[in-house]
């Protein structure tokens, strides 16, 4: 039994990358090894973490969500109003909202339409809606989101508490459930897995209706977070969730996704802006260091695949 | 301004120096939202400036400005949180949205760190909040032509941009003034979205549907200039047109008030708000009993200070003015 299976590389990047930058921050800052520490660096990960599980789903049958910012920005908007004052009705659009994303998933297939100008299409969509129902930021975080979001369990705070729940639980639906084979089969070989005499159709359908699902999660813990909503609230959380996917050793085509890693790269986006703004970087500075961050993190995983490659050769 | 001065320093007197050295060690933090426009560059300039001065001078230990990269909610709740962890006894806020930074301002209260937000404000119960009364700044354009035109007449108003919250508080002081004021009447309203030449354009399109003797145009402040340029151009004689104290405009005035005698005055928000903010948050560490909302006097310019300040604004930029310790008492004591 070898260690270092290439799987545990790919993961080991991340996992290194976030220890690394970890360090640099208790090192910089130890006000942050504490318990509520921790939790302030990390508890708006969670909601990215989420946002990035659900942008996993739709990589890995090979497609690309651009409307994952507006559509979690939208969720926010309805926990924010109509979870709190109508739950009926609240909970009702939720379940709506996945099936929607379910359709566009049907819809892509279907007629072959490319997912980036389908998802583009919708962003608007989600958009508009999220601006009719909150034409003005305000509403009001449900109290058992809120409550939820503020806990604080012993010894380890919610944020990580969070992180290795939303990672554990994906793992298991991702890398162990027969689920998670199929579709991960869909985006690896869709052929295959059609001569094998299963639906890529509902496979599709299943992968962005946890995509759905998991955004809505999304948008429901930022407004924990948050207490309120805007229209606005998380349009970056499409680039954050693709950039955390890659981050955590994902790849764009061939079902090559890892559930683990991608919460790592959530958290370590999330960390890198911290670090940069405890080294006290100038703001002008900060979003291309935040890029160099990305393209170092990027370029060591870059070398290791070519190793991989190259040892995988005769 | 110089009223709220002198009442100022009296105020400054009257408390005694005890009070002034207890925020020595205190850091306070500014967390901008976005640095994309002259306004905001002006406002992060002018905080440059007086905390240097006040660091400086040991009324703070440290006064450091971030702004978010994207000007988003959820960075910015971020960065507030990242605020919290590096030990600031304060943050002065200019939030990306009034709501989506509670939660991040909550915990920065929870703390036990001052909030103080300005221009763009949060609705945080915790939070200080300093805002700017537009429908006043509207309504004191009509008490100024009442004075400079007593006999009344017809108005053009510019308004800003369509949809906008600022817009539609600023019209809304001048329509209040109008009606207070039957001897004005508003004949035409255009949108110059507070740039000028969309003002005018938009004034020019609307000119030869106008009665000839219009005597004042209220404006929202980037659209003076153009409003003139474009009743220049149809031949007409210029009326009374309100200034936003922008450079080309206040130029403008000066041209016109050395070859004719032209008279008019400008009204607009100081970029020097922040340092305002900044003061109020020093006087809050140093344990003052501070209201929770505040308002922001306006930047008003008159025949008699035109020169002066047109000398002090850049070229492109917009008149400011930094304000001092002593003002932010006068602002808190509601002088």
């Amino acid at each position: 039994m070898k260690l270092l299976t290439p799987d545990r590389l790919r993961l080991l990047v991340p996992a290194l990358s976030l220890a690394v930058l970890l360090g640099a921050v208790f090192w910089l800052q130890p006000r942050t090894m504490s318990y509520t520490g921790l939790n302030l660096l990390f508890n708006l990960a969670v909601p990215i973490a989420l946002a990035t599980i659900a942008q996993m789903f739709v990589m890995m049958v090979n497609d690309l969500d651009l409307s994952m910012g507006t559509f979690v920005s939208f969720v926010a908007c309805i926990t924010a109003t109509w979870v709190q004052s109508d739950p009926l009705l609240g909970y009702g659009a939720l379940a709506l909202c996945i099936a929607a994303y379910s359709a566009i998933g049907v819809v892509i297939y279907v007629r072959q339409l490319p997912a980036i100008v389908v998802t583009l299409g919708m962003s608007f969509v989600w958009g508009g809606l999220a601006v009719l129902l909150l034409p003005a930021p305000g509403g009001s975080a449900p109290d058992w989101i809120r409550a939820m979001m503020t806990a604080k369990p012993p010894f380890v705070p919610m944020a990580i508490v969070a992180s290795v729940l939303i990672a554990a639980v994906t793992h298991w639906l991702v890398m162990r459930s027969s689920l998670g084979v199929l579709l991960r089969g869909v985006g690896g070989n869709e052929k295959t897995v059609r001569r094998a005499g299963w639906s890529v159709l509902r496979a599709r359908a299943i992968a962005y209706a946890l995509a759905g699902v998991f955004a809505v999660l999304a948008g429901m813990t930022l407004v924990g977070l948050t207490t309120s909503a805007d229209a606005n609230i998380a349009l970056r959380y499409t680039l954050l969730s693709i950039a955390g996917v890659i981050l955590g050793g994902g790849e764009f085509i061939g079902g090559r996704v890892s559930p683990i890693g991608a919460v790592i790269g959530a958290l370590t986006l999330t960390l890198a802006a911290s670090f940069l703004s405890f080294l006290k970087i100038s703001p002008d500075w900060q979003i291309g260091a935040q890029g160099m961050i990305l393209i170092i993190v990027l370029a060591v995983r870059l070398a290791l695949n070519r190793r991989e490659q190259r040892g995988a050769r005769p | 301004m110089k009223h709220a001065l002198i009442l100022g320093s009296l105020a400054l007197a009257l408390m005694s120096g005890s009070a002034l050295a207890d925020t020595a060690g205190k850091k306070i933090a500014l967390s901008n939202n976005y640095a994309g426009n002259s306004w905001r560059q002006a406002m992060l300039q002018s905080w440059d400036k007086v905390t240097k001065e006040a660091v400086a001078a040991g009324v703070v230990a440290a006064a450091d400005p971030f702004t978010t990269a994207e000007n988003q909610a959820t960075e910015q709740a971020a960065q507030i949180q990242n605020l919290i962890l590096q030990g600031y006894d304060a943050i002065v806020v200019n939030a990306a949205s009034p709501t989506a930074i509670n939660g991040a301002v909550k915990e920065a209260c929870d703390a036990g760190i001052i909030v103080v937000s300005f221009d763009g404000i949060v609705d945080e119960p915790c939070a200080w909040r300093i805002a700017v009364d537009f429908a006043a700044m509207g309504k004191s354009e009509v008490d100024y032509l009442k004075t400079a035109l007593p006999n009344g007449g017809k108005l053009l108003e510019i308004r800003g941009l369509a949809g906008v919250f600022v817009d539609d508080e600023i019209s809304k002081g001048i329509h209040a003034g109008v009606a207070e004021n039957p001897q004005f009447e508003i004949v035409g309203s255009v949108h110059g979205d507070w740039a000028q030449d969309v003002a005018q354009k938009a004034v020019a399109g609307i000119l030869p549907s106008l009665p000839a003797d219009i005597v004042g145009v209220v404006t929202q402040g980037g659209d003076g200039y153009g409003a003139a340029q474009a009743f220049a151009a149809a031949g007409r004689p210029t009326p009374v047109i309100i200034m936003g104290n922008r450079q080309d405009e206040l130029a403008w005035w000066k041209e016109q008030k050395d070859a004719n005698g032209y008279q008019t005055m400008s009204v607009s928000i100081a970029p020097g708000v922040s340092t305002l903010a900044f003061w109020v948050a020093q006087q809050i560490l140093d344990g003052k009993e501070v209201p929770k909302d505040l308002i922001v006097p306006f930047l008003r310019i008159d025949q008699d200070n035109l020169e002066a300040n047109l000398a002090a604004t850049p070229t492109g930029g917009v008149a400011n003015v930094e304000y001092s310790q002593a003002d932010a008492i006068a602002v808190i004591d509601g002088k």
